[in-house]
C-alpha cells in the first residue's frame, strides 16, 4: 500500500518534473514550476523559499526521507534504471552495504564549503535536482525534439501542421559532457546496486540522513520475530537493512517501502516505537571522493581546448549575464546550474558557461548571441528559475534591465567599408540605442547610444561582418537600469490626401 | 396549405430571419465594377476606412479577387510578421487586413491558404504578438513557420545584379499564386519598408543582403521568377519613426489608408509619397526603387499608370 502510493507519486513527479524540462510548445501549466521551487537545494538558495526547506526538515524528522523516494527527480531515475536492471537478465538481490559515514560527511562539507567559499561548481555538479535538470536539457529534450520533428515530418507530408520543425543543437559541449558523465556514472551505480549515490555523494542525500536517523516513523526490525532471513535486506535498494544484526540504518533508509511486503514473519514495519539505533562501521571511500575531486583538474584541463575551439567571433572581455541575475556575485551565489533556463529560453540565447565566468562558474548560464537575441518582452528564465538566481522581472522591468552595453567599431561597418546601406543592427534594436544617422550619399551609418542600451545583442546577432563583427555588447558585470527614451514632443497628425 | 406546410414554411423563415451578416459575407457584397472604360486600373489607393473594408473596395475596384486567385490553387498570403509588438505599434501588417485578404482568397476557390514570415524576433512569440497567427486561423488560413533553414531551397535570380541566387521559403516555391501584404515602415537601413523589402521574408539568408549593398539586393530578390499576383501595401498604420520595429506607441501614426497594385515599384512609390506627408523622406533614399524600375520590375512613374483614388 505504502509502496504503492510512493510508486505512483514518484512516477508522477519525474514523469512532469521532466515534462516540464523539455517542454519547448509551453504545453505545460505554470504550476507546474513548483515541482522544482519544493527541490531542497533550489528552495535552500532562493531564500524566500525557506518555508519548503523548513517544510522538508519537519516531513523528514516525521517520516523520514520521503523526499528522496518521491519528489527527487535523480533519485526517481535511479529507481527507474535500477528497475530495469532487476527485470534485465537474472534476477539480482540487493545486499547490505557498510554505511560510507566519511564519504558522506565529505560530500555534504565539501560542496557547501566550496560554494560560500565562491566556488558553485561542485555543488552545482553533486546537487541531485541540478544533475537531474542538466541530463534532462542536454540528453533527453534532443529526443524529445527528433520526435516532435519526426512527428512533424509524418504531419507535414499530409498537410498538416499540427505541429513545427524546431532546431536541435548542443548547448555546450562541456555541459553536454557532464551530462553523459552523470547519466553513465549514476546510471551504473543505480543499476548494480540501486541507491548508491543518494548514500555516498549527494550533499541532500547526506543533511536528509542526518535527520533521518531521528524520524519519527521509521523502517524497523521486530528482533523477536525477525528470523534473518535476509527477505527484506534483498529488496532494499538502499543497502541499510542489516538481517545479520536485525537493524535497519535509516540515515541511509530512502522510504520506498519495497522492503515491508517482503517479510513473511511480519517482523518489519513502517512504526512510530522509539527503537534502536543502529551504528555502522567506519569506511571512508578514498575512491569516490578522489574521483569527484577529478573533475576539478579536468576542467582545468580543458581550458586550451576551448582556446582552440574559438568561434571567430571576439571573446566578450566581459561575460552577459541573464536578464534578472543581478550580478556575478548574485547568480554565482544561487545557481546551481540545474539549466531549466537554458532549456525555456525561447530566442536560445542562455547556454551553460564554460570558462566565461571562470572556472568557478563553469555550467552557470551566460547569454550569448550566436543563435539569437535577448527577447525585449521575454521574461522566461526568471520566472523559471528556482534558486532564485535569475529573479522574475515584469515585462517593465525587463525592458529597463541593462544586462550588457553596446560597442561599436566603426572601421569595420558595411556602411564605412563598402558604401553600402546596411542598418541591420539598428533594426533589431528594440530601444533604438543604435540609431542610423544620415550621411553622404544617401547613406546612413549606426550611431549608438549606450545608456538607453539594454544588451539584448540583436545588433550583434544579425551583424553581418565577419570573422569581427562591427557592433557587439560587453555584459556588465552588475545589471543596471537604462535610462528613460527621449520623447519627441508629441504633435497630432492627420493626414487626409494620398501625396501622389 | 395544410397544417404542415404552413410549420415548414415558417420554420424556413424563422431560420432565414437568424442568418446574420458576417465578414465572409462582405465578398457577396461587394462591387465588383469592371475597369472604368478608360482603361483597366494599375492601381487603387483607399483611404479612410478599416483595414478589411478598404481591402474589400479596393480589390473590388480591380474587379475582385477573382481576377488574380483561381479556384482550387495553392495561395500564401504573406505578411510582414518580423517584429514581436502588437498590432497598435504598427510592427507588422494588420492582422484584420490579412484575415480579410485570406477570407477572399478562400471565397475565390483557394484550395489552401498558408500565411508566412521569417521573422526576425522569435517565431513563436511573434506570430502570437502580432495578432496575425490567431486572426489568419480564424479566417480559415494555415500558419506555417518559417525558422528552419532545411524549409528554404536555393533558387537563380539570372537578372539580379549582386543577388544571384537564395534560399526561398517552400511555401512560396509550392504555391500557385502569392500575394504580398507588408506594412508601411520606417526602416533604419532600407529608409522605407514596403512591398519590395518584404520579400526579405521569403528569403533564408538576410544578413547576405546587408552585407553586399542592401538597396541592390532587395531590388535583385524582386526579379524572382516566381511574382506575386497582387501587393496590397497596409498603411492602416504606419511607422513614422524607429522603424522598422519602432519602441513605442509614439512611433505609430494611424493613416487608415490601403494601396493595391500588380506593379510593385508602382506601389511602393506611391506608399512612399503618402508617407512623406507624415515625415520628409526623399524617393532617392529609398534606393531600391529605382534599382527596381532599372530592372524593369515597375514603374516609378505613376503619371504613367491609371490609378483609382478612393476616400471612404
Amino acid at each position: 500500500m505504502l509502496k504503492r502510493a510512493r510508486a505512483i507519486v514518484s512516477i508522477v513527479t519525474c514523469a512532469l518534473v521532466t515534462f516540464y524540462f523539455i517542454d519547448f510548445a509551453e504545453l505545460s501549466p505554470r504550476p507546474l514550476g513548483w515541482l522544482t521551487r519544493i527541490q531542497l537545494l533550489p528552495a535552500l538558495l532562493a531564500g524566500s523559499a525557506l518555508v519548503i526547506v523548513i517544510a522538508w526538515v519537519v516531513l523528514t524528522l516525521a517520516v523520514g526521507r520521503v523526499y528522496c523516494s518521491g519528489i527527487c527527480p535523480m533519485g526517481i531515475f535511479q529507481d527507474v534504471v535500477a528497475w530495469i536492471s532487476r527485470r534485465a537478465g537474472k534476477r539480482k538481490r540487493y545486499r547490505y552495504r557498510p554505511p560510507r559515514v566519511y564519504t558522506r560527511g565529505i560530500a555534504l562539507i565539501v560542496p557547501a564549503l566550496l560554494f560560500f567559499l565562491g566556488y558553485p561548481l561542485l555543488l552545482g555538479l553533486v546537487d541531485p535536482y541540478s544533475a537531474y535538470g542538466r541530463m534532462t536539457t542536454a540528453l533527453f529534450r534532443p529526443l524529445y525534439l527528433a520526435g516532435n520533428n519526426l512527428l512533424e515530418m509524418i504531419f507535414s507530408s499530409f498537410n498538416n501542421h499540427a505541429f513545427y520543425r524546431v532546431g536541435i543543437f548542443v548547448h555546450d559541449p562541456f555541459s553536454l559532457g557532464i551530462a553523459l558523465l552523470t547519466l553513465a556514472g549514476i546510471g551504473v551505480l543505480a543499476w548494480r546496486g540501486g541507491r548508491t549515490w543518494c548514500n555516498t555523494l549527494c550533499p541532500v542525500g547526506a543533511f536528509l540522513g542526518l535527520l533521518g536517523r531521528w524520524s519519527l516513523f521509521k523502517i524497523r526490525l521486530d528482533a523477536g520475530k525477525c528470523t534473518r532471513c535476509g527477505a527484506c535486506a534483498a529488496k532494499c535498494k538502499a543497502g541499510c537493512i542489516s538481517s545479520k544484526d536485525k537493524s535497519v540504518d535509516s540515515s541511509r533508509c530512502v522510504a520506498c517501502f519495497n522492503c515491508l511486503d517482503a517479510c513473511r514473519f511480519n517482523a518489519i514495519g513502517f512504526t512510530p516505537a522509539v527503537g534502536r539505533r543502529s551504528r555502522g562501521s567506519v569506511d571512508a571511500s578514498r575512491r569516490q571522493f578522489l574521483l569527484a575531486s577529478a573533475t576539478i583538474p579536468a576542467a582545468l584541463a580543458s581550458r586550451p581546448l576551448e582556446r582552440l575551439a574559438g568561434t571567430g567571433n571576439r571573446r566578450k572581455a566581459s561575460p552577459v549575464l541573464p536578464p534578472g541575475a543581478v550580478s556575478r556575485e548574485h547568480l554565482s551565489r544561487h545557481c546551481t546550474s540545474c539549466h531549466l533556463c537554458v532549456s525555456k529560453c525561447p530566442s536560445r540565447v542562455l547556454k551553460p558557461a564554460f570558462m566565461e565566468y571562470g572556472l568557478a562558474g563553469m555550467m552557470q548560464p551566460v547569454v550569448h548571441y550566436e543563435r539569437g537575441f535577448c527577447n525585449y518582452n521575454c521574461t522566461v528564465c526568471g520566472e523559471v528559475c528556482p534558486n532564485g538566481a535569475i529573479r522574475a522581472l515584469t515585462t517593465e522591468q525587463k525592458q529597463m534591465t541593462r544586462i550588457g552595453r553596446v560597442v561599436f567599431t566603426e572601421e569595420l561597418c558595411i556602411v564605412i567599408t563598402d558604401g553600402t546601406s546596411c542598418g541591420a543592427c539598428s533594426e533589431h534594436c528594440p530601444t533604438q540605442a543604435v540609431t542610423m544617422v544620415p550621411r553622404e550619399g544617401g547613406l546612413t551609418s549606426p550611431r549608438v547610444d549606450p545608456s538607453i542600451c539594454v544588451g539584448c545583442g540583436g545588433c550583434e546577432y544579425i551583424c553581418p561582418v565577419r570573422p569581427r563583427r562591427a557592433i557587439h555588447v560587453e555584459g556588465l558585470p552588475v545589471q543596471s537600469e537604462r535610462a528613460a527614451f527621449k520623447e519627441e514632443d508629441e504633435k497630432e497628425i492627420v493626414i487626409d490626401d494620398f501625396g501622389f | 396549405m395544410d397544417r404542415r406546410d404552413f410549420l415548414k414554411a415558417i420554420a424556413v423563415a424563422g431560420a432565414t430571419i437568424t442568418i446574420k451578416p458576417s465578414k465572409a459575407m462582405h465578398v457577396l457584397m461587394q462591387k465588383t465594377t469592371a475597369a472604368p472604360a478608360t482603361g483597366t486600373v494599375d492601381m487603387v489607393a483607399v483611404m479612410g476606412g478599416e483595414p478589411a473594408e478598404m481591402f474589400q473596395r479596393a480589390i473590388g475596384e480591380l474587379g475582385g479577387i477573382k481576377q488574380f486567385i483561381k479556384a482550387g490553387q495553392r495561395v500564401v498570403v504573406k505578411p510582414n510578421i518580423g517584429w514581436d509588438k502588437k498590432p497598435e505599434l504598427a510592427g507588422n501588417t494588420n492582422p484584420e487586413l490579412v484575415a480579410e485578404i485570406t477570407r477572399q482568397c478562400l471565397a475565390a476557390g483557394a484550395r489552401e491558404v498558408v500565411v508566412f514570415d521569417h521573422t526576425c524576433d522569435e517565431c513563436r512569440k511573434t506570430y502570437k504578438t502580432s495578432g496575425i497567427e490567431e486572426a489568419a486561423r480564424e479566417a480559415g488560413a494555415t500558419v506555417v513557420h518559417a525558422d528552419q533553414e532545411s524549409r528554404y531551397r536555393p533558387v537563380s535570380l539570372p537578372m539580379g545584379k549582386n543577388l544571384k541566387e537564395t534560399k526561398v521559403h517552400e511555401a512560396i516555391l509550392d504555391c500557385d499564386a502569392w500575394i504580398n501584404v507588408p506594412i508601411l515602415k520606417h526602416h533604419g537601413g532600407a529608409n522605407l519598408s514596403i512591398s519590395m523589402k518584404n520579400y526579405m521574408g521569403i528569403v533564408w539568408d538576410r544578413p547576405y543582403f546587408h552585407s553586399h549593398d542592401l538597396q541592390q539586393c532587395i531590388a535583385d530578390v524582386c526579379t524572382f521568377s516566381k511574382k506575386p499576383v497582387l501587393n496590397v501595401v497596409d498603411a492602416y498604420r504606419l511607422l513614422k519613426t524607429n522603424g522598422p520595429q519602432g519602441r513605442a506607441a509614439s512611433d505609430a501614426v494611424l493613416t487608415k489608408a490601403i494601396f493595391i497594385s500588380h506593379d510593385i515599384v508602382a506601389v511602393d512609390t506611391a506608399a512612399a509619397r503618402f508617407f512623406n506627408q507624415v515625415r520628409e523622406m526623399p524617393l532617392e533614399k529609398v534606393g531600391h526603387l529605382a534599382n527596381g524600375e532599372a530592372l524593369q520590375l515597375g514603374t516609378m512613374n505613376l503619371d504613367k499608370l491609371n490609378v483609382k483614388r478612393v476616400k471612404l
